[in-house]
C-alpha cells in the first residue's frame, strides 16, 4: 500500500512537470524569450519539489508513527500479561499481525486475538494517515512551486541545485555504508580488547589459537586466542597461491598480448577471463574432493605423509582462481606499452624476445606490481576454497603438506558455530579488521604504484 | 660525392590486405647521401621507407612483392633475418620514442643486444661517440642516467637518432623526424642529417618541401603509390620534369 502512494506521488508530480511547463509558458503569453528558465525547467522544478515533499513526509511520518505504534501495542501486551518478557511480548505482537492480515499464528488465544482487533484498527490509521498526509504535502509543495513561477524566477539554477544534492546524497550513501562497516569492525575490535583486557600482543604475537575453550560468562582467555598459527597459515596458502598465479598469469598475458593471433587471443581472453567467473564454492569442492586426495596420493608413491586437508591443494587452487586477475591486468597494461616502444626496439634490431624483456616489461612493471599486489590482496581474503580444502585446526607449521587454517576460516567457524553470537563476534570481527587493514594497505599500494605508472607515458 | 649505390628496389609492390600501396616502384639510393621522399599524405613514402628495413613485417596484413636489394642482396629472401637487417639498416620514428630507461640504457640497448661491446669502458666509448654524433653529448652529459623520458621533445629525437647510431648502421631511415619538433629543434635534427652523411646513408621522409631542399642530395616524389619522378635534389625543385612534380612543390595539389 505504501509503494503505490509512492508512485502515486510519482504520478502527482508528473501532473505538475506538465502544469508547470504550460504556466510558464502562460506567464509570458507564449513569448518563452522572456523567461528567465525555459519552460522545461519550470516544469522540473514543480516536480521536484512536489516528490521530495511527498516522499520525505512518506518516510518521516510513516517510520515515526509505526515506532509510536509499537510501543504503544507492546504496552498493551505487558499491560494484559504482566509475566511476558520482551521478547514473548514481540512474538504476541507478531502473531496479533498475522492474524490481523489473515495470516497464520503460532498459536491463537484471547490475548492475541484482542491485540488483533486493536492492530487492525490501528494499522488501518497509521495507513491511511500517513498517505494522506504525504500527498497532502506532495500537492502544497506541488502548488508552491506553481505559485512562484514568474519570467524571472532561476527555477533552472534551483532545480540543478536539487538535482545536485540528489546525486549527493546516492553518493553518501555508498560512502556511509563503508563508513558504517568500518566503525561497527572497530567497536567490536575494542570490546575483544577490552574483554582480553587489553593484551593485544596476546592476540598478535600468541600461538595458542583456541578462543572459545574454556569461555565462562563470556570472558575470554588471554591465552587462547594467539593468531599467530593463522597469520602463519594465511601467509603460507597466500605464498603458494602467489606461486602458481603470478608466473603463469603473467606468462600467459605476454603470451596474449605479444605472440597470439587476433582469432586466438579473440577466444583465449575470454575463455580466460571465464575462470574469473567460477563461483569459489566450487574452486573449494575441486580443490577438496579433487586435488587434495591426489596430491595426498601421490605422495604415499614416493613416501611421503600428506594430510587429506593441505594449506599445498587449497593454495594451489587457490592460485588457480587469481590467475584470470593476473593475467587480464598484466595483459592490459602490457598492451597500454605504446606501440612506438616496440617499433623503436625492433628498429634497432632486437629479437621480440629481447624487446619484451627489455623494453615492454619494464615499461609494464608499475602495472604488473599492482596486478600482483591486487591478486594478494584477494588470496589473503578469499574464504571458500581454504574452508573447504585447508583444515581447521590452528596449527602452527612450517610444512604446506600438513593441514593449516587461515584468518577468514576462523571467522566462518566463529560465527557459524553454535556459542553465543555476543562471545563470538568479539575474536571474529578482530580478525576481520585485521584482514581489512592489510587489504587496505595492500590496495592503497597498488593504487599508488598505478598513479606513478599513468605519469610515466601522460 | 660517390655514386656507388647502396638500395636498389626493382618493381616494388606493397598491398595492405586489399589496398594496393605502392606500385611498382624502381629506386635506386646512393651511398653516403641523403635522400628524401616528398609527396602528399597517404601517397606510400612512409610505407616504402617502411619495406627497407621490413617494418611492415610486424603488419600481419602487408604483403610485398619484388626486388630490394642491399648492396646487391635481396633483403626479402629467405636466408635474410629481419632481426639481422635491422640492425644495419636503423630507423628514427615520427615521434620521439625513448624507452622508459636512462639515457645511458637507451643508448647502450643495442649495442648491448648486437654484443658490439666487449667491456662496460667500449660501452661507455660507444655511448658517447654515439650522443657526440647526435649532436646531444653536452646537453646529456652530466645526467647520463636520468630516465631519457625527462628530455625535450627535440632532445628526445636526436637522442633517438643516437641511439639508432650506436648499432653501428649503414642505413638510417627517418619517418618524418621534425614532425613533432618545433624550429629550433628542426634546425638542429637538420643540421645533425647533413652531418651523418658523412658516415651513413640517409632516407627521410618529409611533408616539409624545404626541408628535402635543404638536407637532401637526391628527391623521390611520390604520389598515389607511384614515384612520380626522382633525380637531384636540385633538379626537381629547379626544374621537375613532370607536371604533379612541378604541383605539388609549388603548392597546387597535396
Amino acid at each position: 500500500m505504501l509503494t503505490l502512494t509512492f508512485f502515486a506521488i510519482l504520478a502527482l508530480a508528473l501532473v505538475f512537470f506538465v502544469v508547470g511547463r504550460s504556466r510558464a509558458v502562460a506567464v509570458v503569453r507564449g513569448d518563452v524569450r522572456l523567461l528567465h528558465s525555459r519552460p522545461n525547467f519550470h516544469g522540473t522544478l514543480a516536480m521536484l519539489i512536489s516528490a521530495i515533499c511527498g516522499i520525505a513526509m512518506l518516510v518521516v511520518v510513516g517510520s515515526l508513527w509505526a515506532a509510536w505504534l509499537e510501543r504503544d501495542l507492546m504496552a498493551a501486551i505487558l499491560n494484559a500479561d504482566q509475566n511476558l518478557s520482551a521478547i514473548e511480548a514481540e512474538l504476541v505482537l507478531s502473531d496479533a499481525r498475522a492474524l490481523a492480515s489473515g495470516g497464520i499464528a503460532s498459536k491463537t488465544d484471547p490475548l492475541r486475538e484482542g491485540i488483533a482487533a486493536q492492530v487492525a484498527s490501528k494499522d488501518a490509521w497509521l495507513k491511511w494517515g500517513t498517505i494522506a498526509l504525504s500527498m497532502l504535502f506532495a500537492i502544497a509543495g506541488g502548488i508552491w512551486a506553481l505559485r512562484s513561477i514568474a519570467p524571472d524566477w532561476r527555477a533552472r539554477n534551483r532545480s540543478e541545485t536539487i538535482i545536485r544534492r540528489i546525486l549527493m546524497l546516492t553518493a553518501a550513501i555508498a560512502v556511509l555504508t563503508t563508513v558504517g562497516i568500518v566503525l561497527s569492525l572497530i567497536f567490536e575490535t575494542i570490546n575483544f580488547f577490552n574483554n582480553i583486557d587489553w593484551q593485544i600482543h596476546k592476540f598478535l604475537f600468541g600461538t595458542t589459537w583456541s578462543p572459545l575453550s574454556g569461555v565462562q560468562a563470556g570472558k575470554l582467555d588471554p591465552e587462547k586466542v594467539g593468531a599467530v598459527p593463522l597469520f602463519a597459515g594465511t601467509l603460507m596458502i597466500t605464498v603458494i597461491a602467489m606461486l602458481v598465479a603470478v608466473p603463469v598469469g603473467l606468462l600467459s598475458a605476454v603470451y596474449l598480448s605479444d605472440f597470439a593471433s587476433p582469432r586466438v587471443r579473440a577466444w583465449a581472453k575470454p575463455m580466460l577471463e571465464l575462470l574469473a567467473g567460477i563461483p569459489t564454492v566450487v574452486y573449494g569442492f575441486f580443490a577438496a574432493i579433487t586435488l587434495a586426495p591426489s596430491i595426498r596420493n601421490s605422495g604415499e608413491a614416493i613416501g611421503l605423509t600428506i594430510a587429506s586437508e593441505s594449506a599445498l591443494a587449497a593454495g594451489i587452487v587457490m592460485g588457480i582462481m587469481i590467475i584470470p586477475f593476473i593475467s587480464s591486468l598484466s595483459d592490459d597494461v602490457i598492451n597500454a606499452v605504446p606501440q612506438s616502444l616496440r617499433d623503436g626496439s625492433y628498429g634497432l634490431g632486437a629479437t621480440k624476445a629481447e624487446t619484451i624483456r627489455q623494453v615492454v616489461l619494464p615499461a609494464a612493471l608499475p602495472g604488473i606490481v599492482s596486478a600482483v599486489l591486487l591478486g594478494v590482496s584477494r588470496a589473503v581474503g578469499e574464504t571458500m576454497i581454504v574452508v573447504m580444502a585447508a583444515g581447521q585446526g590452528a596449527n602452527l607449521t612450517a610444512n604446506p603438506l600438513e593441514a593449516v587454517t587461515t584468518v577468514t576460516v576462523q571467522i566462518v567457524m566463529l560465527i557459524t558455530g553454535d556459542t553465543e553470537a555476543s562471545t563470538a563476534a568479539g575474536p571474529a570481527f578482530t580478525l576481520g579488521f585485521t584482514l581489512f587493514c592489510v587489504t587496505l594497505l595492500m590496495n592503497i599500494a597498488a593504487q599508488r604504484v598505478v598513479r606513478k605508472y599513468r605519469e610515466l607515458y601522460d | 660525392m660517390s655514386k656507388d649505390i647502396k638500395i636498389s628496389a626493382k618493381g616494388v609492390d606493397v598491398f595492405y590486405g586489399d589496398t594496393h600501396a605502392i606500385k611498382n616502384v624502381d629506386i635506386e639510393i646512393e651511398n653516403k647521401a641523403v635522400t628524401a621522399f616528398i609527396g602528399p599524405s597517404g601517397c606510400g613514402k612512409s610505407t616504402f621507407l617502411r619495406c627497407i628495413n621490413r617494418m611492415n613485417d610486424t603488419i600481419d596484413i602487408c604483403r610485398v612483392t619484388g626486388d630490394i636489394l642491399l648492396e646487391g642482396q635481396d633483403i626479402y629472401a629467405k636466408s635474410v633475418d629481419p632481426v639481422q637487417l635491422r640492425a644495419r639498416v636503423g630507423m628514427v620514428f615520427q615521434k620521439p620514442n625513448p624507452f622508459p630507461k636512462s639515457i645511458y640504457d637507451n643508448v647502450a640497448y643495442g649495442p648491448t643486444i648486437h654484443g658490439l661491446a666487449k667491456s662496460k669502458a667500449e660501452l661507455d666509448e660507444i655511448v658517447e661517440q654515439s650522443l657526440r654524433r647526435a649532436a646531444i653529448w653536452d646537453e646529456v652529459k652530466d645526467r647520463l642516467h636520468q630516465p631519457g623520458t625527462g628530455l625535450s621533445g627535440g632532445q628526445q629525437q636526436r637522442l633517438c637518432i643516437g641511439r639508432a647510431i650506436a648499432t653501428a648502421p649503414e642505413v638510417l631511415l627517418m619517418d618524418e623526424p621534425c614532425s613533432a619538433l618545433d624550429p629550433i629543434a628542426t634546425a638542429q635534427v637538420e643540421e645533425l642529417i647533413d652531418d651523418l652523411r658523412q658516415n651513413y646513408t640517409v632516407v627521410i621522409v618529409t611533408h616539409s618541401m624545404q626541408q628535402a631542399a635543404r638536407v637532401s642530395q637526391k628527391t623521390a616524389f611520390f604520389h598515389l603509390g607511384h614515384v612520380v619522378e626522382y633525380g637531384d635534389t636540385n633538379k626537381i625543385f629547379t626544374n621537375p620534369e613532370d607536371s604533379r612534380t612541378e604541383s605539388y612543390i609549388t603548392g597546387r595539389i597535396g
